[in-house]
């Protein structure tokens, strides 16, 4: 597993052009993913999750979105940026597919989803009609859709909200991906019905050896699932390691913060939950300092000069922070997940 | 970029003062500030309307001729009613700059006085079905149930009667073929359309969440409708009108072409456009400058209200 | 803790609901249970939470109760007053006394008002105040729910989520409400934000003694504001008790599948507790079968379930719950 790297991702800037000026959403953001590994984004909206998951299928729109200069994204030693429309095509599905947090949204509801299954299976595996029909049946059965022969006419809106996500992780699946983008996949799901997609989920990575990039807002979601999660901020990656580094070892505020921000089950009803102050800066405005710096307890006056360096913890943890700083003071985390 | 690079390199790393290391705390966020200037609604709404260079263009052109449409019969120098027997069907020239017509009148100043009539119509026609068209789907929409059932059933049979019956039965009912009476008889149905858009709109806007918090502040029904209902439908209202406009000033050029319309010595651009039919063949200028206003003045609105539309239009919001 | 308790024991009831019923009529004879039967009483001053999955009739039943929806049958009784024949300065005083806060900070608030506007909305109606006095208490109640009083005069969409929500609290406050409704007021924002907004909530209940009927999806969120919890299933309420008897031993097995389905921020204990897993989806509320709604997914469904709708009973002190399990004991 180590070293077996699919995805490299390096200095990716993304923008975007409003009418009020440059809106800077991804500020130089690195990260890398191994074959069969689950790496989590987790941060607020507007942080650059999804648009930094989104650029690595080059799903953006120009000249409204634009991948700065400098920007490298290398799956499987093609490099993204570089591809045209027609191998752009054959990436998406082959390589990665994404599924969307809105699963109404993202099918078409003028078509079965049988027909959308298959669609993308003749695309893709050059299948003819039968064959696909019986492979969509047999991924609509993997992603426990019960009576799959009779769903697989449905439209769209004839299932429920779980199904549908269902029938998407079906299709994301269908060409067998290296890599699958899950952009808030249960977000918008009930809570007996998340879990039952993150079983779904969790058992297909286990069969499938594919590489996940689950992008969210909820820690509770990536706890049991990531192998390593990254914390986004402002488009720049705060903290980044392994689950129990970030849960148990984290050294950011802002994790602290995240981490402290949810209520705990075990805590006492009515306390005051601690809650970061202020806004998340307006990402038009330039920033040369730590972005959190405004909202951070341990603000520096250098914190407010000069964005930090990323510091090397252990070999899959890192900290965007100048705490890190030998001179800087020692302070402990504030969360404590014993809290009672 | 290389402002925002994570600066500091090994060396000046190690260099950072200490006193830059001590903690001090968030920011005073008492109050949030904001970072972006403050838009307005209107303001909003003009910023988006202004990108649209087409319908930039067509509000200058409307601009020009509503200028004209006031102030050409006096620039001309002539009276519009003013007949010149020694100069009959001239042509275009320095001292009549559209030619005359068969009376010897001026064109330039008949068709300057002739738009006071068309846009009057065009326009007043609009706004008063409007207005009408809003107070009833206001209604419609406000009441529902079983008012709102009967009072868009009338809208269907309303629309269903065509307008020159309406048109006809009224000059012969009234015995009279003024322009208040056209007026009248186009606005008779005219409404309707309005009326539907305008419950549509209400319906919609009367389960949102702030309608009905003021429902929960005890707000009278009035209120609401004057404060939020409106309010928000104005934008729609004004675009309606906008795309109104022209197919009242079509109206009344049709009707006036065929003899139902304004009569001598009134005149309108399809008045123009008719008494120029008859010698066409000989004299086309005189048909070509009233129909060049009808056609300038529907496109311009037309075009327009495209460009309200996509400014008004709170979705469009960025 | 107990003595909370003991002291909302005490208190009495700010509002009774009895059998309340709210149907949706859904095409040609196909009618929505929204809310079916409900049985409820809120306590002055305490939090009442109300979770539930989408479309179990939560909302309607907030909604229901403050009259912002006309009830099929049944009664809801505020402050010793029937409020469905409430007319005049009786119902004006009513809304003055219930307020709600809206889920979607972006649908609830005008765009054509200025924010000053939209808070002193409730003020107009209820207060006779000067400009002068309505400005004051602007600022003042913008300042109490932490945003400066230079927001007056902007337009809600310059404001972000969070800054919204507490407009639409603010908004509800200006009225001096004793009852507010707080229909899914946190679940559109941030996590970070979330927490500004609950602890708000918290301290605005204590400053001015208000009873809240706390309206979520987010299990943890309710557990942590709430003082009682009610768990809806498909219009009806299947189990209510207080906070620490819910969370710590759920009767019914819809809570307890519920309770086990919540996600935590915390590896280890992820892996190594039981998930008790739903299986299937929650049927349509049009035209539910008779019996209990739950039996479809419920593991434990007998003979009984099928025939019976099982009724809210209280099984053990301040405990009540809706199941054929529980009656058997």
């Amino acid at each position: 597993m180590e070293n077996d790297k699919i995805l490299e991702v390096k200095d990716l800037s993304v923008s975007f052009n409003t009418y009020a000026g440059e809106v800077k959403a991804v500020r130089g953001v690195s990260f890398e993913l191994n074959r069969g590994e689950t790496l989590a984004f987790v941060g607020e909206s507007g942080c650059g999750k999804t648009v930094t998951a989104k650029s690595i299928l080059r799903l953006l729109k120009p000249p409204f979105a634009v991948i700065k200069e400098g920007s490298q994204i290398t799956c499987d030693g093609k490099d993204v940026l570089a591809l045209n429309k027609k191998e752009l095509c054959e990436f998406r599905g082959d390589e990665v597919s994404m599924i969307f947090q809105d699963p109404m949204t993202s099918l078409n509801p003028t078509m079965t989803v049988g027909k959308q299954i298959m669609e993308s299976l003749r695309i893709h595996r050059h299948l003819n009609k039968k064959e696909a029909r019986e492979e969509a049946i047999k991924m609509l059965k993997m992603v426990n859709i019960p009576s799959p022969e009779k769903r697989i006419d449905n439209y769209p809106h004839e299932m429920s909200g779980g199904m549908r996500q269902r029938v998407m992780i079906a299709m994301a699946l269908a060409c067998s991906p290296k890599i699958l983008i899950a952009d808030e996949p249960t977000t918008a799901l009930d809570v007996t019905i998340q879990a039952q997609i993150m079983d779904l989920m969790r058992e297909l990575k286990e069969k499938m050896n594919t590489a996940i990039i689950l992008v969210t807002h909820d820690l509770g979601v990536v706890a049991n699932f990531a192998d390593r999660i990254q914390v986004m901020y402002a488009g720049q990656v705060m903290e980044r390691g392994t689950a129990r580094e970030i849960f148990y070892e984290a050294k950011h505020p802002y994790t602290w913060a995240l981490l402290s921000s949810a209520p705990k089950l075990a805590k006492e009803a009515k306390q005051e939950l601690y809650a970061l102050k202020g806004t998340p800066p307006d990402l038009i405005l330039p920033l040369n300092c730590c972005p959190f710096a405004s909202r951070c307890e341990y603000c520096m006056p250098i914190c407010k000069e000069k964005n930090p360096l990323e510091t090397t913890i252990t070999d899959t943890h890192r900290v965007s922070c100048w705490l890190q700083h030998p001179k800087a003071p020692k302070v402990k985390s504030f969360y404590d997940r014993e809290a009672k | 970029m290389s402002e925002e690079k994570k600066v500091t390199s090994a060396t000046e790393w190690e260099d950072i003062p200490a006193e830059k290391f001590q903690i001090i705390g968030t920011d005073d966020f008492s109050g949030d500030i904001i970072a972006r200037p403050k838009v307005g609604y209107w303001a909003d709404a003009w910023r988006r309307f202004k990108e649209n260079k087409i319908a930039l263009i067509a509000l200058i052109i409307l601009i020009v001729l509503l200028f004209m449409v006031i102030f050409g019969p006096a620039i001309s120098g002539y009276n519009f009613e003013q007949m010149d027997t020694s100069a009959i069907n001239q042509l275009p020239s320095s001292e009549h700059w559209f030619g005359t017509d068969s009376l010897g009148r001026d064109l330039f100043a008949r068709v300057w006085q002739a738009g006071r009539v068309s846009l009057a119509i065009g326009i007043v026609g609009a706004v008063v079905a409007s207005v009408v068209g809003s107070i009833y789907g206001g209604i419609a929409s406000y009441f529902g149930g079983i008012v709102d059932d009967i009072m868009m059933r009338i809208v269907e049979v309303l629309l269903s009667i065509p307008y020159l019956i309406i048109v006809i039965l009224i000059s012969v009912v009234t015995d009279s073929k003024s322009i208040g009476t056209m007026m009248l008889a186009l606005t008779l149905t005219g409404w309707c359309g309005i009326a539907r858009l305008v419950r549509g709109q209400m319906l919609q806007l009367k389960s949102q969440e702030y309608v009905l918090a003021a429902n929960a502040l005890g707000v009278s029904p009035f209120k609401t409708i004057m404060r939020h209902m409106i309010p928000n439908t104005i934008g729609i209202i004004i675009v309606a009108i906008t795309f109104d406009i022209p197919g009242y000033i079509f109206s009344e050029a049709f009707l006036s072409y065929i003899g139902l319309g304004v009569q001598p010595p009134d005149t309108s651009w399809g008045a123009l456009a008719s008494a120029a039919q008859q010698n066409f063949m000989f004299y086309p200028y005189q048909l070509f400058f009233p129909s060049l206003m009808i056609a300038l003045t529907m496109l311009s609105f037309t075009l327009l209200g495209d460009g309200l539309r996509d400014a008004l239009d709170p979705k469009l919001r960025k | 803790m107990d003595q909370v308790i003991e002291k909302l024991q005490n208190a009495d009831n700010i509002l009774e609901v009895t059998d309340l019923c709210k149907f949706f009529k859904a095409g040609r004879k196909q009618v929505l249970k929204a809310v079916d039967h409900v049985n409820i009483s809120i306590k002055r001053g305490e939090t009442l939470g109300l979770v539930g999955e989408s479309g179990c009739g939560k909302t309607t039943c907030g909604r229901t109760m403050i009259k912002l929806y006309e009830p099929t049958s049944g009664k809801v009784v505020f402050d010793g007053k029937d409020i469905s024949t409430l007319k005049g300065n009786d119902l004006l005083d009513f809304k003055k006394n219930v307020q709600i806060i809206f889920q979607d900070p972006y649908a609830s608030l005008d765009p054509r008002m200025t924010i000053g506007e939209i808070i002193s909305e409730g003020m107009d109606v209820h207060f006779h105040m000067s400009e002068k006095e309505k400005a004051d208490k602007v600022a003042d109640l913008l300042g109490k729910v932490g945003l400066s009083a230079e927001y007056a005069n902007r337009f809600a969409h310059e404001l972000s989520g969070g800054q919204r929500q507490r407009v639409g609290i603010a908004r509800a406050l200006a009225v001096e409400p004793k009852f507010i409704v707080c229909d899914e007021p946190i679940s559109a924002l941030d996590v970070s934000i979330q927490a500004q907004v609950v602890n708000l909530l918290i301290k605005l209940q204590r400053e001015f003694g208000l009873t809240y009927l706390f309206i979520s999806h987010d299990l943890s969120m309710v557990k942590h504001i709430s003082d009682r919890v009610g768990v809806m299933y498909l219009g009806s309420l299947v189990e209510l008790a207080s906070n620490y008897d819910l969370y710590d031993k759920p009767l019914h097995p819809y809570t307890q599948a519920l309770i086990s389905a919540i996600p935590m921020a915390d590896p280890d204990v992820e892996a190594s507790r039981e998930r008790i897993k739903l299986e299937g989806e929650v049927p349509s509320p049009i035209n539910p079968p008779p019996g209990c709604k739950f039996r479809s997914r419920c593991k434990y469904a007998m003979d009984i379930c099928a025939k019976e709708k099982p009724e809210l009973k209280e099984v053990e002190p301040n405990h009540f719950v809706a199941c054929h399990l529980c009656n058997k004991k």
